[in-house]
């Protein structure tokens, strides 16, 4: 074994997370503190409420992360972080970042009035939310970040999910914050380059990491990548950024590929009829027209 | 990895505690072995260096050598790096057999 | 100095004084003038503090976690459904042993809308493992500010305080206040410096799943700071008297030594029975009045000391347990069971939503107690 031989890294080498944490197998949620905290490294203190990763950092005594984690009460991310940022502010260190980290439930949900309240002062804190669209650590039930047709414990195959999925995105860029982003774990070097960039800006910013959940979303662990790259290559989370205002589509996928392909590998679309499909498709195709045309209006070419 | 502690913290009681819940210790010292049924076996003749297994490693548990090298110590056997080999490099084994 | 303020100012003062790092609050009646001058003192630069105007009493107080967690002192004020939304995070402060000061002008709960004194909004957090003081006027609300840090911060405690000032009596009433600048109080309160604290350079985590081999064990230590906490309060507040001429403990006496009966009171109605023992003393009566300041920890040594030394007590309490007593007279009479002196003790209801209760209303509770066999829940002045 070459153990010493060079090889070309595509993300940081330096891992912050250390192993043996208790996330599932192919836990999107756990990559994505990984590659956070590659963006960030150790001069981070990170506050997480009731969510996976309250449990996923490891019980009493022990931690996984790295950095120092505030456990906080489920709908207190970003007030927590608030006082941490303003903390570190008044005792002189500046230098260290402040992260809140939330699931769609902490966050879309329980956690949307102190999320509101941090970004409207301008709070110099990032706010990152990883989405696996249901509350999974108390057994998959819907959030308002669950989609259209999904099944979940609280939405049953003959009463699943309807209506659409709130666009988080739109509702911080509707805080006027310096920094709004989507990102997804089968991206890592775009994740981890928006993370940095939040980084270096001062003020409020949002990332909505698309973390897929093999436990809730009934697929095998070892497709987790592929999940997720496909809610990408479908159109279903495309890649944007809104940098003051100003909106950038990351990826423009050349070959969109059908909703289908993406739901049909997830047993908690089983039950969708063809109709059902179809109609997905459709508002699939409606929500990226409109984010192309928001790019148009509000791009850098925007007049 | 940055935190190499996989020390057991032993606790007996109240005066060996911190007055709140502060964590003393690395969450290393919990192998993840157990979890696995399926063990990832890299090819060295196969395998281009590429890393995408280290990348989307989501313990980690592995090393950006050349080859890559699994930890088998907190390999939970998720599969990722089989499914996302393009070179299929990597080959599954039944654990316990 | 001496200044002419209300209580709000007094409580403002005192976190200024404090040197407090972070101030997190969120306005409601009749808090809201202490949220106004700590804006104003911040903004003027005589505080260098960051003050974080949340949306929430929810967010302020997670936000004063957040902050002290992370090393600072931190400040927070806050009224009756203000007190109540925090709920949840009035226990996550205590467990997290965090020495957060609160001050919580008393408030009676909604509905009806009230903004008036009523101890009810402090008592019903009574579990969750904080400190309570109740002051009786405006220097006691200024010089407990300071103390609760000192107390607070002692690493033997570590617990968080909240400081009871009853709506408009204490809050919106000018009196006369000693005040002192941050100088001269810096030598009595040290630099907040904790040991466990969010640290890049030591990372940690705080408040991670506690299985029951653990949580058990977390409960005692609070319960042990609690106890540790009494002596540490007295010893403050002897410190606090040398320095600064005022003495505290957990308890005050008036004219107790040779009194027959006593009555026990806490916040402004203990001003008001001190009055109606000089009233009844000229009229020969044998009566003293006992304060609580702290309801936790609770101060059963002085009780029992103190009290069962009497032929009668009435407790008389400006909140209500529903569906038993007054909360203040259950603890008294516990305490004195467990003393073994079963003086007769009576139960007295007075003032819910801000009623008046006069110096006149109690010399009639000390006619009833004279005249009547003891009784666990009398209501004052109600209207049938």
């Amino acid at each position: 074994m070459n153990s010493e031989k060079k090889v070309k890294l595509t993300i940081p080498e330096h891992e912050v997370m250390s192993p043996g944490h208790l996330a599932c197998q192919g836990c999107g949620a756990s990559l994505a503190m990984r590659y956070a905290l590659k963006a960030l490294g150790e001069k981070t203190i990170v506050s997480i409420p009731a969510c996976c990763w309250a449990v996923i950092d490891g019980p009493f005594p022990y931690s996984a992360a790295g950095i120092p984690v505030m456990h906080c009460a489920f709908e207190t991310a970003a007030s927590t972080s608030s006082g941490i940022t303003h903390a570190m502010s008044q005792l002189g260190q500046d230098d260290v970042t402040t992260l809140a980290w939330a699931g769609d439930g902490g966050t879309f949900d329980i956690g949307l009035q102190a999320l509101s309240g941090a970004a409207e002062r301008g709070d110099n804190l990032i706010y990152i939310v990883y989405d696996n669209e249901a509350y999974m650590n108390t057994g998959i039930q819907r959030s308002s970040s669950t989609p259209h047709g999904a099944w979940t414990t609280t939405t049953p195959v003959k009463h699943y999910k309807k209506g659409p999925k709130k666009n988080i995105v739109e509702i911080m860029v509707a805080h006027h914050i310096p920094y709004v982003a989507t990102a997804n774990i089968a991206y890592p070097e775009d994740l981890i380059r928006k993370i940095k960039k939040a980084k270096e800006i001062k003020g409020a910013k949002f990332l909505h990491l698309y973390a897929p959940c093999p436990t809730g979303w009934k697929h095998p662990p070892a497709i987790t990548i592929k999940v997720a790259r496909l809610a990408t290559e479908t159109n279903v989370f495309p890649l944007y950024e809104v940098t003051d205002g100003v909106y950038k589509i990351n990826k423009v996928i050349k070959n969109v590929k059908p909703v289908e392909e993406y739901l049909k590998l997830q047993g908690r679309f089983r039950h969708l009829s063809k109709e059902e499909i179809d109609f997905i498709q459709q508002e699939v195709n409606k929500n990226w027209e409109r984010l192309v045309k928001l790019e148009k209006a509000f791009g850098e070419d925007s007049e | 990895m940055a935190d190499k502690n996989d020390k057991k913290i032993n606790i007996s009681g109240a005066s060996d505690m911190p007055p709140m819940a502060a964590s003393l210790g690395s969450m290393r010292q919990n192998k993840t072995a157990s979890w696995r049924s399926i063990r990832p076996i890299i090819d060295e003749d196969k395998c281009k260096n590429c890393m995408i297994c280290w990348k989307f490693c989501p313990e980690p548990a592995i090393f950006p050598t050349a080859p890559p090298t699994i930890d088998y110590d907190f390999c939970k056997g998720c599969g990722i790096c089989i499914e996302e080999c393009p070179f299929d490099a990597i080959s599954s084994v039944k654990e316990g057999k | 100095m001496k200044k002419v303020l209300t209580g709000n100012v007094a409580a403002a003062y005192g976190a200024t004084a404090a040197r407090v790092n972070v101030v997190a609050a969120y306005p409601i009646t009749p808090q809201t003038t202490i949220v106004e001058i700590l804006s104003e003192i911040v903004a003027d630069g005589e505080l260098k503090a960051d003050f974080v105007k949340v949306e929430s009493e929810h967010s302020a107080l997670a936000a004063c976690i957040g902050a002290q967690s992370a090393g600072a002192r931190t400040f927070t004020a806050t009224s009756a459904q203000g007190l109540a939304l925090m709920h949840e995070l009035i226990h996550w402060s205590a467990r997290a042993r965090l020495p957060i000061v609160l001050t919580n002008v008393n408030r009676a709960m909604a509905p009806g809308w009230s903004i008036w004194a009523d101890a009810t909004d402090s008592i019903a957090q009574r579990d969750t493992g904080w400190m309570q003081v109740y002051c009786e006027n405006n220097q006691e609300v200024f010089d407990t500010v300071i103390m609760s840090y000192k107390i607070g911060e002692n690493e033997n405690i570590l617990l968080p305080t909240l400081i009871n000032l009853d709506a408009f009596f204490l809050s919106h009433t000018s009196q006369v206040v000693d005040i002192y600048d941050s100088e001269r109080i810096d030598s009595f309160l040290p630099p907040y410096n904790p040991k466990y604290k969010l640290d890049v350079n030591a990372p940690r985590s705080f408040g991670a799943l506690t299985s029951p081999e653990h949580y058990y064990e977390f409960s005692y230590l609070l319960h042990n700071a609690h106890k540790k906490a009494k002596e540490v309060i007295r010893e403050v507040g002897k410190e606090f008297g040398k320095k600064f001429g005022r003495e505290y403990g957990l308890v005050e006496e008036y004219k107790c030594e040779d009194a027959d009966e006593i009555l026990v009171t806490y916040g402004t109605i203990a001003g008001t029975t001190k009055d109606a023992v000089d009233r009844l003393r000229e009229k020969g009566r044998k009566v003293g009045a006992f304060k609580i300041r702290y309801f936790r920890p609770f101060p059963d040594e002085e009780v029992i000391e103190v009290l069962s030394k009497a032929k009668k007590i009435g407790v008389i309490d400006r909140a209500v347990s529903f569906g038993h007593e007054g909360p203040f007279l259950s603890e008294v009479k516990a305490a004195l069971y467990e003393s073994g002196n079963y003086v007769p003790v009576y139960g007295f209801v007075a003032g819910l939503g801000g009623r008046d209760v006069s110096i006149a209303d109690i010399e009639n509770i000390h006619d009833h107690m004279i005249n009547n066999e003891p009784e666990n829940l009398i209501w004052i002045g109600v209207k049938k």
